[in-house]
């Protein structure tokens, strides 16, 4: 008796989400099957990968990476340099130097870096905050505003500051949100469903559902998504089915694993190259469990991660 | 059809021997509910329950056997050989996955003495612990390339052999297979030689030498065949290689497979998975841990690579170690000191819960800061700091009865302690539980450690 293939097929398609604009604009989501499961349907938009910069320039970079940006001399010189290297989808701007905790930048002055970021570029851009509820209430609204007409997403929404990012980047300037939640399906749904009822057209909505470095609790992150997407797809809760975004680079950089150096974990090898592993295997972990789009840091990884996701596609 | 474990637990004797190894028949039952046992585990069961009970019991994909362990992978470890495939579940969520990827480096024919030298050397200098288990390379691949003198097969094997890991036979010819035997048979290697056009006399030699065969196919559809071929004669000790055609192929078969047997209940699939991403990226070793990452978390149960390099294992052991937790049990840490970035008897002293994630958290930052220090681990009952001390078991009490215990004061100089920041109402009680320390109040999130370390550090 032959071997029966038997597809697997849902009603529901994730939404796809258009990221930028003119030519250079991604597709975000618009699948309707699990993650590269390309037998069992199309998937519409190949998985992207953002490229992770900062308003402090490469100051808290590793040396490997500063190596990728050497002459840069300005935040938008990077970004252009950031925007160049194979497998980019688009520009990720963190604009850490926010935190009150740490360089406390105004917020006028970080305006002005997305402002010049945005200029530099022809690739869409996302712009992070600096993770501190009060500040980022007000530099993701004012960045919301600034860069009208660009169509960026703006990182994140949460439950904390949902309100007043959402209602700025969704409702007043016509932007796109990331609800970021933390590691739990019911999380994620709850602050979508919040972030709808404010009004916001759920199409302008991708979800960052938490992540983790591989081998740090990655097993909430895989269940988590899988979960999410499994919800999404077998009962077509509209509620999740928005495109997820995984910010990667943020958490492997940081585990000793990606950062010891050579002196410290001797028979390690290059840390270099242990950067890059942890976070091109961490990224895959997370596109293969529903991740429609990473954010990474080191151009071969993001070489790494596209070819691998165009020999899937 | 799936046998809960009370319909199971009817038909055993309910003597609690223990002989199968469990504490009671409840829980040897339930483990075979789960596809964790195999009924016949148990020594006492009669002729009319085991009949009732093995066709509706067999588990949907089967545990195969192979290799020798050179050692435990964990404490709790008493497998001599390893246990590949035997899933009940498509997600972790649903139900604890069971047997973990393993992992192996290749040597090839084609490779000359030093290269091989050099790549046995990499295999057995990966051997390190993360939380409780021992990460090295398990296998060694040893490929023949075309046209190889089966002595000189043999040679190699026998080299690779040395290494003191298990073995996979990657192998097409007859002679070359049989002269592998000769020299590493009786441990158990994995012949990976099976093809529509050989597998009559590869299952043969593999049957008598009671070795693992390896059945690959030029297609999903003639691996099926194949596998129902070899089944026919017999031959129910196998592993299904997933092909080198292409990327995209290879995680079709995967998905495909695993789905056939576990959803579909197609036993002929039921076997675990072989695949060689050392061959779908060769000479790209960070694609090589990109697919490596890709089919561990896909359905891969001995995923090949060229060379496994600390800066792949890393990543790939922990993302092991995380899918294959318990999805309905907090992952924990032990109980102890966690010295940091080389901290001694007289580094100060911070404390946190057991909770898997908080430990990381925590000791990741501390590490960031650079600044020595004891990490102190009581038993919190495997919850975050907050849950923990509303369930009382984060307390004055239970951090006073750890210190004493642990034998901190004799074993630690320092008496600074940092209690995390969410139960500085702590901070009275403990003063008075533990005289002559000096109680701090630490951040409420971990992320505030370094600043705070640092600035405690130079003040």
């Amino acid at each position: 008796m032959p071997f029966t293939k038997k597809l697997q097929k849902f009603n529901a398609t994730i939404r796809t989400v258009e990221l930028g604009t003119g030519e250079k604009a991604v597709k975000l989501g618009g699948g309707s099957t699990f993650p590269f499961y390309t037998f069992d349907g199309p998937t519409a938009n190949p998985a992207k990968i953002g490229i992770e910069i900062s308003d402090m320039g490469l100051e808290n970079e590793p040396d490997c990476i500063k190596a990728f940006y050497e002459g840069c001399g300005s935040v938008a010189e990077i970004a252009k340099k950031a925007a160049s290297f194979e497998g980019v989808d688009f520009v990720v701007l963190k604009l850490e130097g926010g935190d009150p905790n740490g360089a406390d930048k105004p917020v006028e002055e970080l305006v002005n870096v997305a402002k010049e970021v945005s200029e530099a570029i022809d690739l869409p851009l996302v712009v992070e905050g600096c993770k501190n509820v009060q500040k980022d209430a007000e530099l993701l609204s004012k960045v919301a505003e600034a860069l009208q007409g660009k169509n960026v997403l703006l990182l994140s929404a949460r439950e904390e500051d949902y309100k007043n990012i959402a209602a700025a980047a969704g409702l007043a300037y016509d932007q796109l949100i990331g609800a970021e939640s933390a590691v739990d399906i019911n999380l994620a749904k709850q602050l979508n469903v919040l972030i709808k009822q404010l009004g916001v057209d759920l199409g302008k909505v991708v979800m960052n559902v938490g992540s983790a470095a591989a081998g740090y609790g990655f097993d909430y992150v895989i269940s988590t998504m899988d979960r999410v997407r499994a919800a999404a797809l077998g009962q077509a809760d509209d509620s999740l089915l928005m495109p997820v975004i995984t910010p990667v680079s943020s958490e492997t950089w940081t585990v000793k694993e990606a950062s010891a150096s050579e002196e410290d974990a001797p028979g390690w090898g290059p840390v270099e190259e242990r950067g890059i592993d942890m976070e091109v295997e961490t990224a895959v972990a997370c596109l293969t469990c529903g991740s429609d789009a990473v954010i990474l840091k080191h151009p071969t990884s993001i070489a790494t991660v596209s070819k691998m996701i165009q020999a899937l596609s | 059809m799936a046998l809960n474990g009370i319909a199971i637990f009817k038909l055993t004797p309910k003597k609690n021997c223990k002989e199968c190894g469990c504490p009671t028949c409840m829980a040897f039952s339930m483990k075979v509910a789960q596809g964790a046992m195999t009924i016949d585990q148990c020594p006492h069961m009669s002729e009319d329950a085991l009949a009732t009970l093995s066709e509706a019991s067999a588990p949907p994909m089967k545990t195969i056997k192979a290799g020798v362990k050179p050692f435990a992978d964990n404490k709790n470890d008493s497998d001599k050989e390893y246990s590949l495939g035997g899933e009940t579940v498509l997600f972790r969520h649903e139900k604890t996955f069971v047997n973990k990827t393993r992992y192996a480096s290749t040597v090839c024919t084609c490779m000359d003495d030093a290269a091989v030298d050099a790549r046995l050397a990499s295999v057995s200098a990966i051997d390190y612990d993360r939380i409780g288990d021992r990460m090295y390379v398990e296998f060694v691949a040893v490929d023949c390339a075309e046209g190889t003198a089966p002595e000189k097969y043999a040679e190699l094997v026998k080299k690779a052999d040395a290494a003191g890991r298990s073995l996979i036979l990657n192998v097409k010819d007859e002679a070359c297979a049989k002269a592998a035997f000769d020299v590493c048979k009786d441990k158990k290697p994995i012949l990976n030689a099976a093809d529509a056009s050989n597998y009559e006399a590869m299952s043969k030699l593999a049957s008598d030498a009671g070795v693992v065969l390896g059945v690959s196919g030029a297609s999903v559809d003639e691996l099926y065949d194949t596998v129902a071929a070899l089944e026919k004669l017999g031959n129910k000790n196998l592993i299904l290689d997933l092909g080198t055609e292409s990327v995209k192929s290879a995680f079709e078969n995967a998905v495909l497979i695993r789905r056939a047997a576990l959803k579909d209940s197609d036993r002929t699939f039921g076997y675990p998975s072989i695949v060689n991403v050392g061959k779908l990226a060769s000479g790209d070793a960070h694609m090589q841990a990109a697919l490596a990452a890709l089919f561990t978390m896909k359905y891969g149960s001995i995923v090949i690579v060229e060379e496994m390099s600390y800066a792949m294992a890393l990543p790939l052991y922990g993302l092991r170690q995380n899918l294959y937790t318990d999805p309905q049990k907090a992952p924990r840490i032990e109980p102890g000191i966690y010295p940091i970035n080389g901290a001694d008897e007289n580094s100060v002293c911070l404390t946190t819960v057991d909770f898997a994630l908080t430990y990381f958290l925590v000791s990741g930052e501390l590490e960031r800061s650079g600044v020595p220090c004891n990490l102190l681990i009581s038993d919190a009952g495997g919850l975050s700091v907050l849950t923990s001390w509303a369930a009382g078991k984060f307390s004055s009490g239970s951090i006073a009865k750890y210190i004493q215990e642990f034998d901190i004061e004799n074993k630690i100089k320092n008496r600074t302690l940092v209690i995390p920041g969410k139960v500085a109402v702590l901070k009275g009680d403990l003063e008075s539980k533990l005289p002559g320390w000096n109680i701090v109040v630490g951040p409420t999130e971990a992320v505030q450690l370094v600043k705070f370390l640092k600035d405690m550090h130079n003040a």
